[in-house]
């Protein structure tokens, strides 16, 4: 008997009926998704994005060419010279970043003692050719004052917690 | 004057795709070519008005004789160049076999034994004048009339037919596990799961 | 067809094209006429048909591409257009470039014994039912011969695939065309639409409601819709026997699929929803073509929402749909239904 009413409910297409239902129910539903070129969604203040070398608000340089981050990097995608100045002060002289090996963890802005390094909020750094993701210093200098004022506001965002 | 080019067309497609089925080296070809051998015949039939005829010839043998040749012959790996070596030892029976076909065809076809004249009374009885009712019409009238039991019969002996494949090739093999997914979907929570409260330190 | 269309043709060509040109000219207006608005409507249901999926899977769908994204089918077009046409080097060229251009014109074909209103129909001929039966029963080799010219385990295993699900369901679609056609004794498909003339109560979708699923899920089937979609699927196949064709010759492969989902949605409206005829006598001011494109459209938003529910099925359960159940369940119907045409009318 439960044989019988078990292929009378198969027959009559019930289960299938049912899950039509439901999906003409989600038809009219708003949609869930970000319509993303146009609307973009929240990102964490700790977003680790394309990097960034910083300026102090005088102009000079943060960098002080310890190499920490060289140093700490899993990926070995930042290559770091250095001599120093005329004034006698230690700066980097090359500070190329290889985006293509970068795995974007963050330890270099966590290793660099004076905020000199940042991974900044910008996601959508897509290019036509590989070599254009071969970052220099002077690439990554622009960066960062392009995004200063967000980073900037990122780091004071995060200070309390550190 | 179309219809004279139309059937010079589809008639000498029709031939030349029945000389390659024989002729051409890949086997696929070969099917490929008898496709468009029965599309153009069922052209020919809808040249004489039968429409019906064409569009089973298509139905039936494009559609689905020929589908399951052309499966076969894609997933069979038939060297053919082996298959040519013996033609000459056949040749002598194979052209036996094709004349004595030829003659016979020349023979049914000469005697008259297709003269609508000759077809007896009962058959033009069945078969009421083409402007009246469509071909369609006209060939279930002969079907279900004079030749049911011819039609029946024929009918029967394809079954018994399909029924020594499916008996010759169907085997129960032991050790298989079968999906059953009327059971399978009927399970439900309670069937398959036991909740037991287990005292601490004891075990099941 | 209609006669301010024929003035057209006058219009355009009788003063000055020679007489014995003017049948030939005017059945390729008619052609065009046919054949131009589907490629439209083909390039639109693309679209559409990716709105409602999205739609149902909560997301957007198409929306940059001119207003509402309305436009993006044509952009894709483009974009296929300019591709390069690649063959493989191990590909059975002839076959390889046959395989789309005959999907393509078969899915075309099968339009010319549509009626879309009384009268407005490229050729009526007697045995219009089997004539799509016979051309949807083609539409098979466009597949079978890409699948195998491709010279690609993938795109072969999609073919074997392909042609035994469409012989399989073949069966039963042509068992559910008797049902039909003996209620209505003709198999002219203006005929089958004429029968059911007289409102929604003649429909042959309320007498014949079980033959009416069973085609349904049979002319998923033969379209390759999901969830049969087997000869296609793209997690196990990656897109079987399309995974060696780029551009054009994809397109073709493309547009001839959406043709022939658009055909089997206009044969379904004719053989169970009455073609042109209205549901209600008050509706009857809206042209009958209008209620054609209505139930087509219909069929298709159907055709999108199962797509959009159901999982693809495995290929041991197609079978078994197609031979265990479909098989004798409208095999019993084609008695059953005969019977009492016989016996009761």
């Amino acid at each position: 008997m439960t044989g019988l009413i078990r292929s009378a409910k198969s027959l009559l297409l019930l289960e299938f009926l049912a899950g039509m239902w439901l999906t003409l129910k989600y038809f009219f539903r708003p949609k869930a998704t970000l319509n993303y070129p146009y609307e973009k969604g929240p990102l964490s203040p700790r977003f680790r994005g394309e990097h960034a070398l910083r300026r102090y608000p005088n102009g000079e340089e943060r960098c002080i060419a310890c190499k920490l981050c060289e140093a700490i990097c899993p990926a070995q995608a930042i290559t770091i010279e250095a001599e120093p100045r005329e004034d006698g002060s230690r700066r980097t002289t090359r500070y190329d970043i290889d985006m293509t090996k970068c795995i974007y963890c963050g330890f270099c802005q966590e290793a660099c003692p004076v905020d000199a390094i940042v991974e900044g909020p910008n996601f959508e750094f897509a290019t036509e050719t590989r070599e254009e993701l071969m970052y220099n210093k002077e690439k990554l200098l622009e960066n960062g004052a392009r995004w200063e004022r967000e980073i900037a506001q990122n780091i004071a965002a995060d200070a309390p917690y550190r | 004057m179309i219809e004279a080019l139309a059937f010079y067309l589809f008639a000498g497609i029709t031939v030349f795709s029945g000389f390659m089925v024989i002729s051409s080296k890949n086997p696929v070809h070969s099917v490929l070519f008898l496709i468009l051998a029965f599309f153009n015949s069922a052209g020919l039939f809808v040249l004489l008005g039968a429409e019906f005829l064409a569009m089973i010839l298509v139905v039936v043998y494009v559609g689905a004789v020929a589908v399951l040749f052309l499966f076969v012959v894609m997933m069979l790996d038939i060297n053919f160049t082996e298959l040519r070596q013996g033609v000459l030892q056949y040749l002598p029976i194979g052209a036996l076999i094709g004349i004595v076909l030829a003659l016979e065809l020349v023979f049914v076809v000469t005697s008259g034994a297709f003269d609508p004249a000759s077809l007896g009374a009962a058959v033009q009885h069945a078969t009421p004048a083409v402007n009246d009712v469509n071909n369609t019409d006209a060939l279930g009238r002969l079907i279900y009339t004079d030749y049911i039991y011819v039609f029946q019969a024929a009918g029967l002996v394809l079954f018994v037919a399909m029924v020594g494949a499916i008996v010759l090739t169907h085997r129960r093999r032991a050790g298989v596990k079968r999906q059953d997914i009327g059971e399978q979907l009927a399970r439900t929570a309670g069937d398959a799961i036991e909740v037991k409260s287990v005292e601490s330190g004891k075990g099941i | 067809m209609d006669s301010w269309f024929y003035s057209v043709f006058e219009f355009l060509f009788a003063g000055w094209l020679p007489e014995i040109l003017h049948t030939p000219v005017w059945i390729v207006m008619l052609i065009l006429a046919i054949v131009l608005p589907l490629l439209i409507a083909v390039a639109f249901s693309v679209y559409f048909d990716r709105k409602i999926w999205a739609a149902m899977q909560m997301r957007r769908g198409p929306n940059v591409v001119g207003p509402f994204g309305l436009l993006q089918s044509f952009a894709d077009g483009l974009k296929l257009f300019l591709k390069e046409t690649i063959v493989p080097s191990q590909a059975n060229k002839g076959i390889f470039i046959l395989a789309p251009m005959l999907t393509f014109i078969l899915a075309l074909i099968g339009w010319a014994v549509i009626p879309f209103d009384a009268k407005m129909v490229l050729s009526d001929i007697n045995v219009g039912v089997l004539y799509i039966f016979a051309i949807s029963s083609l539409g098979v080799y466009g597949i079978i011969m890409s699948g195998w010219a491709s010279n690609s385990r993938y795109a072969f295993l999609g073919s074997l695939r392909s042609a035994a699900q469409m012989v399989s369901y073949e069966v039963s679609i042509g068992f559910v065309l008797v049902t039909v056609l003996v209620w209505v004794g003709s198999l002219n498909l203006t005929d089958v639409v004429e029968a059911q003339a007289g409102g929604i109560q003649n429909w042959f979708v309320l007498s014949h409601l079980p033959m009416f699923v069973i085609f349904l899920i049979s002319a998923l089937a033969e379209t390759n819709r999901p969830p049969f979609d087997l000869p296609e699927a793209e997690a196990e196949l990656v897109a079987g026997y399309q995974v060696e064709y780029s551009s054009m010759a994809f397109a073709l492969f493309f547009l001839g699929e959406y043709a022939n989902i658009l055909l089997m949605c206009a044969l379904m409206s004719i053989l169970f929803l009455g073609g042109w005829y209205a549901p209600f006598p008050f509706l009857e001011f809206i042209p009958g073509w209008a209620w054609m494109f209505i139930k087509i459209a219909f069929f298709f938003f159907v055709f999108a929402w199962v797509k959009a529910t159901v999982p693809r099925y495995r290929y041991d359960q197609l079978m078994r749909l197609g031979w265990k159940v479909f098989l004798p369940l409208s095999l019993a119907a084609v008695v059953i239904y005969s019977g009492i045409k016989v016996y009761l009318f």
